[in-house]
């Protein structure tokens, strides 16, 4: 019997039987229909012999514009898992202040807070900004894909591994309880024994790596492949924003990566640097951990910044205003990110020169964000405003960032602060900007591009009701909790003695459900679009009369974008080449130098998996022979020189000359 | 990088390839690197056994100084971080670490040394045997 126990702990480590929660109805009733849903999925696939297809044109693909797409639909189908976890965590509080219990229990509730920030920050946010980067910043500087394509390709599946880690602590064992940054003690081993805490640090350290190799490659790519004559004043706003942006993960993650490997030391060795023994604290993984959180904010905000700055000018037909300002405001934003990290935790007991020194920095730091704003208003001013999808995003944001902003700068002050921290205010003021600054921009940018990236638009009238669903639902949602948190709920509570604030949660309940039918809309609008892709179709590759590059090439554009180097003058590149009269090349075609596909960044991402499933249960064989083959397969591939091949200058001509006839059927009609 | 497509600018040039030179190491540079960055870590290792230098503080300090001194030299030898290599793009990307590093380290201690002044007064025993 001990014998037994002791060999299965060896081959199993602490996986059991038991792991798997058939205590909690919820979760095998979601495992059932998961289980149902995913089959259809995987027999549709195998029906239809699609296995081939997806291997060799996406899952293999090094080309960034399919990498951008897959990184998109990541986050679109992490988004339903997130959005899940909030209607949850809504109809529960709404249930519970009214005097019942709600229906979920308290182990469970917190896993779901826990697990609702992390998806939503980590796979799906990060993976929006980085999609849309990735697919939209070589077009606008004229590149033929990014500075390490295979290497684009890995950072992807790594992305995808964490979320894949994240979603299988629902069924296998559980998710942390602690909160999306995992403060200890109460994620330290004593507090949280179990395999919570360690889904939680694998899953963001296999991410992690993928960020930050991302972030390099995206840095390298503007650096270094911009187009003749694109000047780093002539860049596209959206690039900038790109550069600043992966600077700031290059510069930040790694100190997440430290942060959470100290945990997991103390965690996994018995070490103590956040423990209250032995010389350690717990406040300087808050003080840490926050040195990365607030620039993971201007991460996530100025890629959408980017975004709304090519909307206006392009629906306002002009110009954006002021474009030297936009870019000096997103450096500066980038360097003063660094500089208020401590408004996160001005409670933990710094003295009043320390607390004032980072109220008044948060309070600099809105004054470029305010100067943005503004050279929004002004582009728009006297332009002639489209109302097209994105532009409605583009002032459903400025209306909504801008309460969020000035709440922001409310909490900036320190006494005022002592009142509010880790209050329902709070949660209203991060969502106010993260839904209405980065959600509304990367929708934004979405519909922005789609025709690019798929050669016909979506349907605007299920775009509409996406929009309006989602605006009204986030004020009707979101208000409430404001309110709440000025009366004094703090965040992450489960349980409630006055039976008064029923009203408001209900409110901020009914909120979310329109929010929800705003996210089914978003999804209507592509695929009704795709039924009549015909009516909907992009010819010209221009559908918007935009201003930048990307509009230059055909929709969607050729695996090598660009035919021939394009050479800028100004910028608004392609807007310039257009007011002159620029006539695309039709003869004279070279061959173009591609770099191949390959299924190494599965492999070893996959290996990745494993190993961090392993290391979560302490499956100590398995975490050895997975790193093991992980290094030797990483090695092995610096060996593989097939890595490219040329596209013959007769497929690049016969590619080009569809485009002309398409071209021409327009002028035509 | 054979991956990369747009190698030595026969596809794609971009303005800044060919203005900025690109610094390339050679074997004598890294075999200087080497020896340098050996001799450093040793003197550190024989500081900490021999205790040749008396107190604690001070060997401390002169290990701390010593890895300053080998971070140098990587970034001279290994890292070829000049003035001049991709028209001053290494220098300017350094200056921004070294201000993020400064932030962050100085930051944290200002802010832990303001936390550990408002603690109650009390020693490690005082600590254990609270209630």
């Amino acid at each position: 019997m001990n014998f037994d126990s002791d060999l299965q702990q060896l081959v199993f480590g602490r996986l059991t039987l038991e792991a798997i929660p058939l205590h909690e109805p919820i979760i095998i009733w979601t495992f059932a229909a998961v289980a149902v849903l995913g089959g259809a999925v995987l027999a549709a696939i195998t029906r239809y012999r699609l296995w081939g297809y997806l291997w060799n044109e996406w899952f293999t693909s090094v080309d960034h514009k399919k990498i951008g797409i897959m990184y998109i639909i990541l986050a679109l189908v992490m988004f339903l898992r997130g959005l899940a976890d909030a209607i949850m965590l809504r109809l529960h509080q709404a249930m519970a202040s009214g005097g019942g219990e709600g229906y979920l229990n308290a182990h469970h509730y917190d896993q779901i807070f826990t697990a609702h920030g992390v998806i939503m920050i980590f796979f799906v946010a990060m993976p929006l900004v980085t999609g849309l980067m990735n697919y939209v910043m070589p077009l606008q500087i004229g590149a033929r894909d990014v500075a390490f394509p295979f290497l684009n390709n890995f950072s992807f599946w790594m992305t995808t591994s964490g979320a894949v880690l994240v979603m299988a602590s629902l069924f296998v064992g559980e998710f942390a309880q602690t909160g999306w940054l995992a403060y200890p003690p109460l994620s330290g081993i004593e507090a949280s024994p179990w395999v919570g805490v360690d889904y939680y640090l694998w899953s963001l350290q296999i991410a992690g790596v993928g960020t930050t190799l991302s972030g390099i490659n995206l840095i390298v790519t503007i650096v270094k492949m911009r187009c003749p004559g694109m000047k780093y004043m002539r860049m596209p706003v959206f690039t900038w924003t790109t550069l600043c942006t992966n600077i700031l993960i290059v510069a930040t993650f790694p100190i997440l990566t430290a942060v959470l490997a100290l945990l997991t030391l103390d965690r996994y060795v018995g070490t103590h640097f956040f423990t209250n023994d032995m010389g350690g604290s717990p406040m300087m993984y808050v003080n840490l951990i926050w040195i990365w959180g607030h620039p993971e904010v201007y991460i996530l905000v100025l890629p959408a910044f980017g975004v709304y700055s090519e909307v206006v000018a392009t629906y306002c037909g002009k110009r954006l205003f002021g474009y030297t300002s936009m870019v000096y405001a997103t450096a500066a934003i980038m360097i003063l990110s660094y500089l208020v990290w401590l408004h996160h935790f001005f409670t933990m007991g710094s003295g009043a020169s320390v607390n004032t020194f980072f109220g008044i920095t948060t309070m600099i730091i809105s004054i470029p964000t305010g100067a943005k704003i503004f050279n929004w208003l002004f582009t728009m001013y006297k332009g002639r405003i489209r109302f097209e999808v994105p532009m409605m995003w583009t002032v459903g944001f400025m209306l909504t960032f801008v309460v969020g902003g000035m709440t922001g700068v409310l909490l900036a002050v320190p006494p005022a602060d002592f009142v509010l921290h880790n209050s329902l205010f709070l949660v209203a003021h991060f969502h106010n900007t993260i839904i209405g600054g980065v959600v509304f921009g990367m929708f934004a940018g979405i519909v922005y591009w789609f025709p690019k990236a798929f050669g016909f638009r979506a349907d605007p009238f299920w775009g509409k009701v996406s929009f309006w669903c989602w605006l009204v639902g986030f004020w009707v949602a979101f208000m409430p909790v404001y309110i709440l948190g000025l009366m004094g709920v703090t965040r992450r509570i489960s349980q409630f003695e006055d039976t008064s604030l029923h009203i408001l949660f209900v409110a901020a309940a009914v909120g979310v459900s329109l929010i929800f039918i705003g996210t089914l809309a978003f999804v209507a609008q592509f695929a009704v679009g795709f039924l009549r892709r015909k009516a909907y179709a992009d010819t010209t590759g221009d559908p918007w009369n935009g201003r930048t590059l990307e509009w230059a090439v055909s929709s969607p554009p050729p695996a090598y974008n660009f035919a021939f180097t394009l050479v800028v003058h100004g910028i608004d590149a392609w807007w310039d080449m257009k007011s002159r009269g620029y006539t695309r090349p039709l003869a004279g075609f070279r061959p173009v130098h591609m770099p191949k596909n390959t299924g190494m960044g599965v492999v070893l991402a996959g290996l990745s998996l494993v190993l961090g499933f392993a290391l979560i249960w302490h499956i100590w064989w398995l975490a050895a022979v997975s790193l093991a083959t992980l290094i030797a397969a990483a090695i092995a591939h610096t060996f593989n020189y097939s890595r490219d091949y040329y596209i013959p200058a007769s497929e690049v001509a016969a590619t080009e000359e569809t485009r002309t006839r398409l071209l021409a059927g327009k002028v035509a009609s | 990088m054979a991956a990369n497509p747009h190698d030595a600018g026969t596809v794609h040039a971009g303005n800044h390839r060919h203005d900025s030179g690109e610094a390339h190491g050679t074997v004598n540079g890294y075999v200087t690197g080497f020896v340098l960055s050996a001799i450093l870590t040793v003197i550190p290792f024989w500081l900490v056994i021999n205790g040749t230098l008396g107190s604690p503080a001070l060997t401390a300090i002169a290990v701390m100084a010593l890895g300053v001194a080998q971070i140098v030299v990587q970034m001279v030898y290994f890292l070829h971080m000049n003035a001049r290599s991709e028209g001053g793009w290494t220098l300017m990307a350094f200056v921004f670490t070294i201000i993020i590093i400064v932030i962050a380290i100085a930051g944290s201690m200002w802010v832990m040394h303001h936390l550990n002044t408002h603690m109650m007064p009390m020693t490690p025993e005082q600590a254990q045997s609270l209630p």
